[in-house]
C-alpha cells in the first residue's frame, strides 16, 4: 500500500516560515504612503506556510514518485533520454555563468560571449551550416524561428505566394503546428511501404507555392531517408527550402551532416543530443543553423567576434526580429557546450555508433516477439507494432503500463501515427548491454504474458504509487488548482 | 574508445554485431548514400578530461563580472533576488531533472503534483482561475497571449503599450508577423500608458490591449482605468506582470484581466545571462480550453486514490498538429519547479514581506537621489524601479561605476530616444543601505 503525499497546501500551518530575509536597513515606510489604496492587495496570496524541513521532505517524497534517467532505463523514442553528465550541472552553476545579468556591459560578460561564440562554431561544424543562432528556447521554438526566416527569405525575393510547408505523415506534431504559427498552410506528403518519403507524392505536392519541406532524417521510424539528395533537388528546383528537424541528430553525428544533405535550415535540440537535461519537460534549447543566403534573416542580436573581443550585433536590418528576450537559454547552452567539450570529435562519433548499434541489437532481439513493420537496419531508434498482441486483447498501452512494473519507462507509444499499435524505442548510447538485455527480457516476458495471462498486462501497472488514472474525467471536469 | 559515458566493451560490441548479423558497425550505416556520407571526424576541439575541462571552464566563467560579488542595480525584467538555498537542493534531485515530460502519469506523480501546486500558486498571485505549467519566458508568454486573444476574438489588432518591456515588444512583433496581426504601439505619458491615446486607438477590430504592471519603468499602471477601455469593444485585457510585485499589489485578475503573463524568474531562478527563466500564463476560466501549453489536472485512479495527469491535451500540437494555435512542446518545467519551491519557502508571509522590502528599499533610494539633487523622471507610484536623468550617457557613467565595483542601471536611451541619459535603477531586497548610498555618492557628479 502506497502512502499518498499531501499537497503542500494541506501541510501548511499558520505561524511557520521557510525563508530568511535580511533585516530592513532603511527607514520603514508604510506602503500605503506610496501606493494608492486600490492597488494594495487586500487579501494575501494564499501560499503555503511551512518550515524548511517540511519543504525538503515534501519534495523528497515527490521525487520518489518520479522516474528519471538516473532512476532507470528510459527508452522513449525520439526523446534521446541519455545520461545527463553531472559536470554540466556544476559548470552551469559557476557564479560567472549563473549570476550574470543579460544587460550588463559587453566587456563584463566576455567569458559568456566567448562560450556562446565557440558553441556556435562547434554547432556549425557538426551540422555543416554557415551560421547558428542560439536564441530559440526549445525545438518547437527553433522550428518556428527557422520557418520565419524562410518566409523572410522568400519575401525578400519578392516571392509572396509561397504559402505552403510540406511535412511527411511521420512528422513530429510540432512541425505542422510551427508551420501554422508561422503563417503557413501544411501539406502532408505520404510515406512508402518501406517507411520513406514517397518521391512521387512529393513531386505531386511540390509547386510554386512551396515555401519549404520539413524533414527529420533519420525519420521518426528510425530510417534514413536514402533519397535525400533527390528530395532536395525536387524541392530546390521548385524554389522551396529544405528544413531539417534535428530531433534525431543523435543518429548521424559524424556520419552525415544536414548541410551536406542539402538542407538550408536546421534546428537542434540541445536537451536531447547534447545532454541538457529534460528537466521534466524543459527548459530546452533549440539553436538554428542556416546556409549563407539565409544569414541576413537570423534573429537579432547575433554574437560576433571582433578585434576588441566578442560583441552583440544589433545592426541587422533584414533580421526576422527577436524570437526571445535576451539571448536564448544560456544555462542549457553552457551544459551542451560542456558536453561537446567532454566528448570531442572521436567521442561524438562513438556516440552515434553505439546509439545505432544498441537500437539494432534490441530490434533484432525483439523481432521474434513483436511485429517489425520495417525490417531493415534502423538508425538510433526503431518501431515495433503491437498488432499481434492486440489480437490477444492486449493493447500497446497495456504493454507500456506493464513495463512500469519492471522499473522501466516505456517507449513512445502510438507515434508515428502511420504504424498501428506503435512502440518507438530509442535506447541511446549511454546504456550498457546488460541494461538492454534486461529490458528486452522484460518485453519478451510481456509478450508471453499476453498469450498466457493477458489480464496481468491488461491490469498493469501493479506496483506503482497510483494505478491507471481517469483521464476522461480529468478532461471533462477539469480540476486545475487546489482549492480549500 | 573508452569514455566514462559510453559503457560498451569490445566484447559486448562483438556479441551484439553477431546478434544483428553484421560484421561491423559501418554496415549499419550503409543506407547513408556515399555522396552525403561525412568522412572522418569533425574539425572541433579535442576532448578534455574532467578535471582539465573543469579548470578551463572555471577560468572562462571567471572572465565575467557576476552580480553576487558586485552590487547590481540592473533590473529591466531580470532581477537579483534572494534565492532560498533549498531551491537548488530540490531541483538537483535527479528524479526531477533527468525526467521527461510526465506523459506516463503512474511514474511521474512527483512532477505532476509539483506542477499542480505551481499552477495553484500562480493563480493565487495573479488572481486568475487557471494557470498552465509554464512557457519559455515572459516575452514569449506575452506573444502567445496576443495570439490567443486574436484566435479567441477573431480580430487582428493588438494595442501594445510602449511602457511594456522593449524586448517583450520586439518578440510580440515577431510573432505577430507570423500570424498576420497588426501591432499598434500606445505611447506613454509620465511613465504610464497614455490613456487618452489608448481610447482613441480603441475600436471594434482590437483583439487585445497589452500593458505591463508594474511597467518597464517600474511604474504602477492604472489597471482600474485601463480595463473599461480594453473591454469596451469585446477585446481581451492582457497584463504582463512581475509576480513578486503581486505579493503586495492588487492582482490583475481583480481588475478584470483576461490573460495575465510574466516571468517567475523572481522566484528562485538565477539571472544566468537571460535564460532559462520561466514564463507563466494565467487566464480566466472562459479561456481554459484555449490556453497554450501543458496543463496538469487532478483526478483519481481505478482505486479512487487521488492522482494527477496532463490534461486537456486536445489543445496541444501533438494532437491538433496544424490546427493547434500554439506550437509549444518543451516548456520550462524544472524552472517552474524552482519557482514553486521558492514560492513555498517564502510562503504567504515571505512573498508579501519581500515585495514590501523592495518597495521600501527602492523608495529609500529614490529619496536619496532626490535629496542629492537628481531629477527623477516619472512621479507616479512605483514598485522597485525608477528612472533618474544624468548629465552624461549612461554607458559612460556605468564604466565609471564599474571601476568602483558597482553594476549600474539600464540605459533607457537604447530604446527610447527621448530618454537619453536616463538610467533605470532597480533596487531589490538584496541591496543594502550602504550599497544604495554608495551608488548615490558615485553618481554625484552626474546631476542632469
Amino acid at each position: 500500500m502506497h502512502k499518498d503525499q499531501p499537497l503542500i497546501f494541506e501541510l501548511s500551518k499558520p505561524g511557520r516560515i521557510g525563508y530568511s530575509l535580511p533585516e530592513l536597513d532603511v527607514p520603514a515606510i508604510d506602503v500605503a504612503q506610496v501606493i494608492p489604496n486600490d492597488y494594495i492587495r487586500q487579501e494575501a496570496a494564499d501560499l503555503p506556510e511551512v518550515s524548511e524541513l517540511d519543504i525538503m521532505r515534501h519534495y523528497t517524497a515527490l521525487s520518489k514518485r518520479n522516474h528519471g534517467v538516473d532512476s532507470g532505463f528510459y527508452p522513449l523514442g525520439s526523446c534521446t533520454m541519455k545520461y545527463n553528465p553531472k559536470i554540466n550541472e556544476n559548470v552551469a552553476r559557476f557564479a560567472g555563468f549563473a549570476h550574470i545579468h543579460p544587460l550588463q556591459p559587453e566587456e563584463t560578460v566576455q567569458g559568456a560571449l566567448e562560450l556562446m561564440y565557440d558553441l556556435q562554431e562547434h554547432l556549425k561544424e557538426i551540422t555543416g551550416m554557415d551560421a547558428v543562432t542560439l536564441q530559440p528556447a526549445a525545438g518547437a521554438h527553433g522550428e518556428w524561428t527557422g520557418l520565419m526566416m524562410i518566409r523572410a527569405y522568400h519575401e525578400a525575393n519578392g516571392d509572396y505566394n509561397r504559402t505552403k510547408v510540406i511535412v511527411p505523415d511521420t512528422a513530429h506534431g510540432t512541425n505542422p503546428a510551427s508551420a501554422t504559427v508561422a503563417g503557413f498552410e501544411t501539406v502532408t506528403v505520404k510515406s512508402t511501404e518501406e517507411g520513406l518519403v514517397d518521391l512521387d507524392d512529393l513531386r505531386r505536392v511540390v509547386g510554386p507555392d512551396t515555401a519549404a519541406l520539413m524533414l527529420t532524417n533519420p525519420n521518426t521510424l528510425g530510417l534514413f531517408e536514402e533519397n535525400i539528395l533527390e528530395m532536395a533537388e525536387i524541392v530546390h528546383a521548385a524554389g522551396g527550402k529544405l528544413y531539417y528537424d534535428g530531433a534525431n541528430l543523435n543518429a548521424v553525428l559524424s556520419k552525415a551532416r544536414p548541410g551536406d544533405m542539402g538542407f538550408d535550415v536546421v534546428h537542434l535540440n540541445l536537451h536531447k543530443t547534447f545532454t541538457g537535461p529534460h528537466g521534466g519537460g524543459g527548459p530546452g534549447s533549440g539553436p538554428v543553423g542556416v546556409k549563407a543566403e539565409l544569414i541576413p534573416f537570423l534573429p537579432k542580436p547575433t554574437v560576433e567576434k571582433g578585434e576588441n573581443g566578442y560583441y552583440f550585433d544589433y545592426d541587422r536590418p533584414q533580421a526576422i526580429g527577436r524570437v526571445k528576450p535576451f539571448y536564448g537559454n544560456f544555462g542549457i547552452n553552457v551544459r551542451a557546450y560542456t558536453y561537446i567539450r567532454s566528448m570531442g570529435p572521436d567521442g561524438l562519433k562513438a556516440v552515434t555508433e553505439y546509439a545505432v548499434l544498441n537500437a539494432n541489437y534490441m530490434m533484432r532481439r525483439l523481432a521474434e516477439y513483436y511485429d517489425l513493420p520495417y525490417n531493415r537496419h534502423c538508425k538510433h531508434e526503431f518501431v515495433l507494432s503491437g498488432k499481434r498482441q492486440k489480437k490477444l486483447g492486449v493493447r500497446t498501452l497495456d504493454i507500456a503500463k506493464r513495463l512500469l512494473d519492471f522499473g522501466y519507462h516505456p517507449p513512445t507509444i502510438y507515434f508515428p501515427l502511420i504504424v498501428e499499435e506503435c512502440m518507438m524505442i530509442e535506447p541511446t548510447e549511454t546504456e550498457s548491454k546488460e541494461t538492454l538485455d534486461a529490458f528486452v527480457d522484460a518485453m519478451i516476458q510481456i509478450a508471453k504474458e499476453a498469450e498466457e495471462t493477458p489480464e496481468i498486462v491488461q491490469e498493469a501497472p501493479h506496483t506503482t504509487v497510483v494505478k491507471r488514472l481517469d483521464e476522461t474525467t480529468a478532461a471533462r471536469k477539469p480540476i486545475l488548482r487546489y482549492q480549500k | 574508445m573508452l569514455h566514462r559515458y559510453l559503457p560498451m566493451t569490445e566484447e559486448d560490441k562483438q556479441q551484439m554485431l553477431q546478434t544483428i548479423g553484421v560484421q561491423s558497425i559501418d554496415e549499419l550505416f550503409a543506407d547513408i548514400p556515399e555522396s552525403v556520407r561525412f568522412q572522418g571526424e569533425y574539425n572541433i576541439k579535442r576532448a578534455k578530461s574532467e578535471p582539465e575541462l573543469m579548470k578551463e571552464l572555471m577560468a572562462l566563467a571567471a572572465k565575467n563580472v557576476d552580480i553576487k560579488t558586485h552590487p547590481s542595480f540592473l533590473g529591466a525584467g531580470v532581477y537579483d533576488h534572494y534565492i532560498p538555498t533549498i531551491v537548488d537542493h530540490v531541483i538537483s534531485r535527479s528524479e526531477f531533472y533527468t525526467a521527461y515530460t510526465p506523459y506516463q502519469p503512474e511514474i511521474s506523480q512527483g512532477e505532476l503534483q509539483a506542477i499542480f501546486e505551481y499552477q495553484t500558486m500562480i493563480c493565487e498571485l495573479t488572481g486568475m482561475d487557471v494557470a498552465n505549467s509554464s512557457m519559455y519566458d515572459g516575452g514569449t508568454a506575452l506573444a502567445e497571449a496576443a495570439l490567443l486573444s486574436a484566435a479567441h476574438t477573431k480580430k487582428k489588432k493588438v494595442l501594445l503599450s510602449s511602457a511594456v518591456h522593449p524586448e517583450y515588444r520586439e518578440v510580440v512583433k515577431t510573432y505577430a508577423k507570423g500570424s498576420g496581426l497588426e501591432v499598434v504601439e500606445i505611447p506613454y505619458e509620465n511613465g504610464v500608458t497614455n490613456i487618452r491615446v489608448l481610447q482613441e486607438e480603441m475600436d471594434e477590430d482590437v483583439a487585445c490591449v497589452i500593458v505591463q504592471y508594474p511597467n518597464f519603468f517600474g511604474q504602477i499602471e492604472p489597471l482600474k482605468d485601463i480595463e473599461p477601455i480594453a473591454h469596451a469593444h469585446k477585446g481581451m485585457f492582457v497584463v504582463a506582470s512581475n509576480p513578486l510585485a503581486l505579493g503586495i499589489l492588487t492582482p490583475p485578475g481583480q481588475f478584470g484581466a483576461d490573460i495575465v503573463v510574466g516571468d517567475a524568474q523572481v522566484f528562485g531562478i538565477p539571472t544566468q545571462f537571460g535564460g532559462p527563466h520561466c514564463g507563466y500564463f494565467a487566464v480566466k476560466s472562459a479561456l481554459m480550453r484555449k490556453i497554450p501549453g501543458r496543463l496538469v489536472g487532478q483526478t483519481t485512479d481505478e482505486e479512487g486514490r487521488r492522482g494527477f495527469v496532463l490534461t486537456l491535451q486536445a489543445r496541444e500540437q501533438h494532437i491538433r498538429r496544424d490546427k493547434a494555435t500554439s506550437n509549444i512542446c518543451s516548456n520550462q518545467a524544472l524552472n517552474a519547479l524552482a519557482a514553486s519551491v521558492a514560492m513555498t519557502a517564502l510562503g504567504k508571509r515571505g512573498v508579501k514581506e519581500m515585495a514590501t522590502m523592495n518597495i521600501q528599499k527602492a523608495h529609500y533610494a529614490k529619496e536619496a537621489f532626490v535629496n542629492a539633487g537628481f531629477h527623477v523622471v516619472f512621479s507616479g507610484p512605483f514598485f522597485n524601479e525608477f528612472v533618474v536623468r544624468l548629465s552624461k550617457p549612461v554607458a559612460e557613467v556605468n564604466k565609471k561605476l564599474l571601476e568602483k565595483g558597482i553594476i549600474g542601471g539600464y540605459d533607457l536611451g537604447r530604446d527610447y530616444a527621448e530618454l537619453q541619459h536616463c538610467m533605470l535603477i532597480a533596487v531589490t531586497e538584496l541591496r543594502t543601505k550602504e550599497e544604495i548610498d554608495m551608488l548615490v555618492k558615485e553618481l554625484g557628479d552626474y546631476h542632469a
